[in-house]
């Protein structure tokens, strides 16, 4: 059965990936039907109970029917704006989650769909739509009732411009597609590790391990079938980098991948891309056609006998858990994407428990880069542990928001001069499980040993409330928490109605003590970084902004969660009663 | 010295960890010189007087519930939530999953076996809340007390920290949800 499962899933077409099987559906039907399950399951090879176990753990997948045209809001602080779902909603007469009775239309909120230098924006039937406001979305009503398919909608809504504000060392330098690769040819594949360990390269995703170190312990693992997966699960609030280079660059991340496997030895390479970006896949799959019929990717690539290499596109359903590494590779194994125990790590146990190599979409880049120009001109920009560049997506309370290229070592205010972010009074660096830091912070440089960032810059202006920003990460992480483990299946959860009964007035300086407690130990405790990072945002908001949670605080010992009179009412009414013993206080 | 004055009760639970706290055994006989009990199944006294230490097991279902706990809110110096349901709801929060409309339906008009269906509105009864909430939700909890039950030895050892005046810790193998 595995050795069955790896060949069915080496082809260069994933079509029979699960993932893509149960999108096929959900197309077709608006959900999965229930009678259509056991049939795939069997003609997958794949228990019934890993089939449903996949439903129910992806968002995009539903079990009954989502409306015919199905609208998704983000609800990320940068590209959401819930309050114009419920003005969708009013004028549809929908209820947010359920589908209207006439099976036109469904409307709901998704977690950051990636669209943060673009306005509001939601997905419909997973294409993306963006710059939304009030007047958009009375002609978007007009469509759903007159039951204009979607491909008859105006084009221009749905489409997703790059705002490159800052080009830096990677942007700005052009390259012909397989430079990198000949010139890796020319000095070997033990060279080209040197090459890139002379740049110190770190994984751009955020956690910045040495890209040569993990390139050489895949290629020393003892095994004879080798991985390249790239992560291009961009799921971070905030981050839209991966995107901008997916849509235009990506000539550039399929070399970094081929390199990659030049170095290791590997045969397969797979690019994970999140759901949410479905609508890049024409794109990317054109460019792959191109690199095969260049000889860049397939067998004897450039002339080189045996270097055999080839790339499919594996496409997610919506679960930021899938962007941890080993939770990437569940998923791609057709199974619920829960992060597993490490180690061993994927370098030497990865994908079918093969070596493999998973690298964020701006690490391979790089590398296709360094591959060309050296290891010594990229050491030249960054600071000493940081080499290079740093792609950032901007986005928030900013005149620019948009895609900004600096060496690391750049400090936050220069990146705020340039973008137009003044006035702001805090910055969140890295996304919801990064750091939120304040202006007395905004000369600290972003850097591995400072303000660690996988690329999420979100901007708050003077007139935002932060403790509705940390809200919004709470309910963000209680939606993601993939279950597997107490600390944050519980954690999540507990920490939101926190949250939530503080920023409604009613919390006390106990609830704020209990909180800060409860988050210590998911800190500790979780089992991966979701739920180790999950009470960052708090955190830090409770050491450098104190003043915005005790201003709400209650000055007494103690407030329950709920009210008490209310919780009766039922009762009250089938029993018709109305005395003083039916009433608490 | 006077001797330290507890108070127990159970809301919405199942005496099964009055139960364990009895499994302390011959130690009860030592822990007596030391301690007397107020407000409790064990003595039938209804109201709680001013108190050291309150052990409540059992979540709130109900008004009445939260009256009791209130009282003992009021009157202990120290209050310990014992066991699952206190802790978290346990079983009876089970009906969570539904609306007490359903569960009262269910109950005395749909279920099986039901004569004369009618939901009891007799004003003596206490009025179902519409879920099941573990007591910190209500009031300021000091401590918890896991298990179900929590074992004799957990009883006996969070008892003896109190009296002799330490933090209460238990030893991890007395740590434990189930």
């Amino acid at each position: 059965m595995q050795t069955e499962l790896r060949s069915s899933l080496a082809g260069n077409q994933c079509s029979d990936h699960l993932l893509h099987r149960l999108h096929d559906l959900q197309s077709r039907f608006q959900h999965i039907p229930a009678q259509e399950i056991p049939p795939l399951a069997t003609e997958l090879q794949l228990p019934i109970s890993q089939v449903e176990a996949v439903i129910d753990f992806y968002s995009f997948f539903h079990r009954s029917p989502r409306g015919r045209i199905d609208l998704l809001f983000s609800n990320c602080t940068s590209c959401g704006d819930l309050s114009l779902m419920q003005q969708l909603c009013t004028s549809l007469d929908v209820s947010p989650g359920i589908t209207r009775a006439d099976g036109a239309v469904s409307i709901d909120e998704t977690s950051c769909i990636g669209m943060c230098d673009q306005g509001a924006s939601l997905l419909v039937n997973g294409r993306i739509m963006t710059r939304l406001n009030p007047q958009r979305l009375q002609q978007i009503a007009g469509l759903v009732n007159a039951g204009t398919p979607l491909d008859a909608w105006p084009a221009e809504w749905f489409a997703v411009p790059d705002h490159v504000r800052h080009p830096g060392l990677l942007l700005n330098d052009a390259l012909q597609p397989g430079a990198g690769l000949r010139a890796a040819i020319q000095r070997g594949a033990e060279n080209l590790l040197a090459e890139i360990n002379q740049s110190g390269l770190r994984g751009r995703g955020g956690a910045g391990f040495n890209t040569s170190l993990k390139w050489q312990l895949c290629r020393d693992a003892p095994a004879t079938t080798r991985y390249v997966v790239c992560n291009a699960d961009e799921g971070e609030p905030g981050t839209f980098k991966d995107r901008v280079l997916l849509n235009t660059y990506a000539q550039q991340v399929f070399e970094g991948m081929t390199l990659c496997a030049y170095a290791i030895g590997a045969k397969h390479g797979y690019l994970y891309l999140r759901g949410e970006y479905r609508y890049l896949l024409p794109t990317l799959e054109a460019t792959l056609a191109e690199q095969r019929a260049a000889n860049l990717l397939g067998e004897n690539i450039l002339q080189q006998p045996g270097f055999n290499f080839d790339i499919s596109i594996v496409v997610g359903a919506g679960a930021y858990i899938c962007g941890e590494e080993s939770a990437l590779l569940e998923s791609l194994e057709q199974k619920r994407g829960v992060p597993r125990v490490r180690p061993p790590f994927p370098v030497t146990h990865g994908y079918l428990g093969q070596p493999t190599v998973v690298d964020n979409v701006e690490t391979l880049v790089a590398a296709t880069h360094i591959a060309v120009q050296g290891g010594q001109w990229f050491k030249a920009q960054g600071t000493e542990k940081s080499a290079g560049s740093k792609v950032l997506s901007v986005s928030g309370d900013c005149a620019t928001p948009g895609i900004y290229e600096f060496p690391f070592g750049t400090s936050l205010q220069q990146v705020l001069d340039a973008c137009g972010g003044q006035d702001a009074q805090a910055v969140q660096v890295g996304g919801p499980s990064g750091t939120l830091v304040g202006q007395a912070e905004f000369g600290r440089k972003l850097a591995f040993e400072d303000l660690a960032t996988g690329g999420s810059i979100m901007v708050y202006g003077a007139q935002r409330d932060l403790l509705a920003v940390v809200r919004n990460f709470s309910h963000f992480f209680a939606h993601e928490s993939c279950g597997f483990c107490t600390p944050c299946r519980v954690g999540t959860p507990l920490l939101r109605k926190y949250v939530d009964k503080i920023a409604s007035g009613h919390g006390t300086p106990y609830d704020q003590e209990e909180m800060a407690r409860l988050a210590k130990v998911m800190k500790r405790r979780s089992h991966c970084g979701l739920g180790q990072t999950a009470a960052n945002p708090l955190l830090d908001l409770l050491e450098r902004f104190p003043h915005v949670c005790t201003d709400r605080l209650l000055h007494q010992d103690y407030e329950p969660f709920f009210n008490l009179d209310a919780a009766l009412a039922t009762t009250r009414t089938l029993t018709h009663r109305d005395d003083a013993e039916a009433h608490l206080s | 010295m006077p001797k330290i004055r507890i108070a127990t009760t159970s809301l919405a639970g199942c005496f099964g960890c009055h139960m364990s706290l009895l499994d302390i055994d011959e130690r009860l006989v030592g822990l007596l010189e030391h301690v007397e009990f107020n407000r409790s199944p064990l003595t039938d006294i209804k109201h709680c007087g001013p108190c050291d230490i309150g052990l409540v097991e059992g979540g709130l279902c109900n008004a009445e519930n939260v009256h009791v706990l209130r009282e003992f809110r009021q009157q202990c110096k120290i209050l310990i939530a014992v066991g699952a349901c206190a802790i978290n709801g346990g079983v009876p929060a089970m009906r969570n999953h539904y609306s007490v409309q359903e569960c009262l339906e269910e109950a005395y008009l749909n279920g099986v076996g039901v004569d004369n269906p009618m939901i009891p509105d007799d004003p003596e009864l206490p009025l179902l809340l519409s879920k099941v909430h573990p007591l910190h939700e209500v009031v300021r909890v000091d401590y918890y007390l896991p298990g179900c039950p929590p074992s004799g030895d957990a009883f006996f050892n969070i008892l003896s920290d109190l009296l002799a005046g330490r933090e209460p810790s238990l030893p991890k193998a007395m740590l434990h949800y189930d």
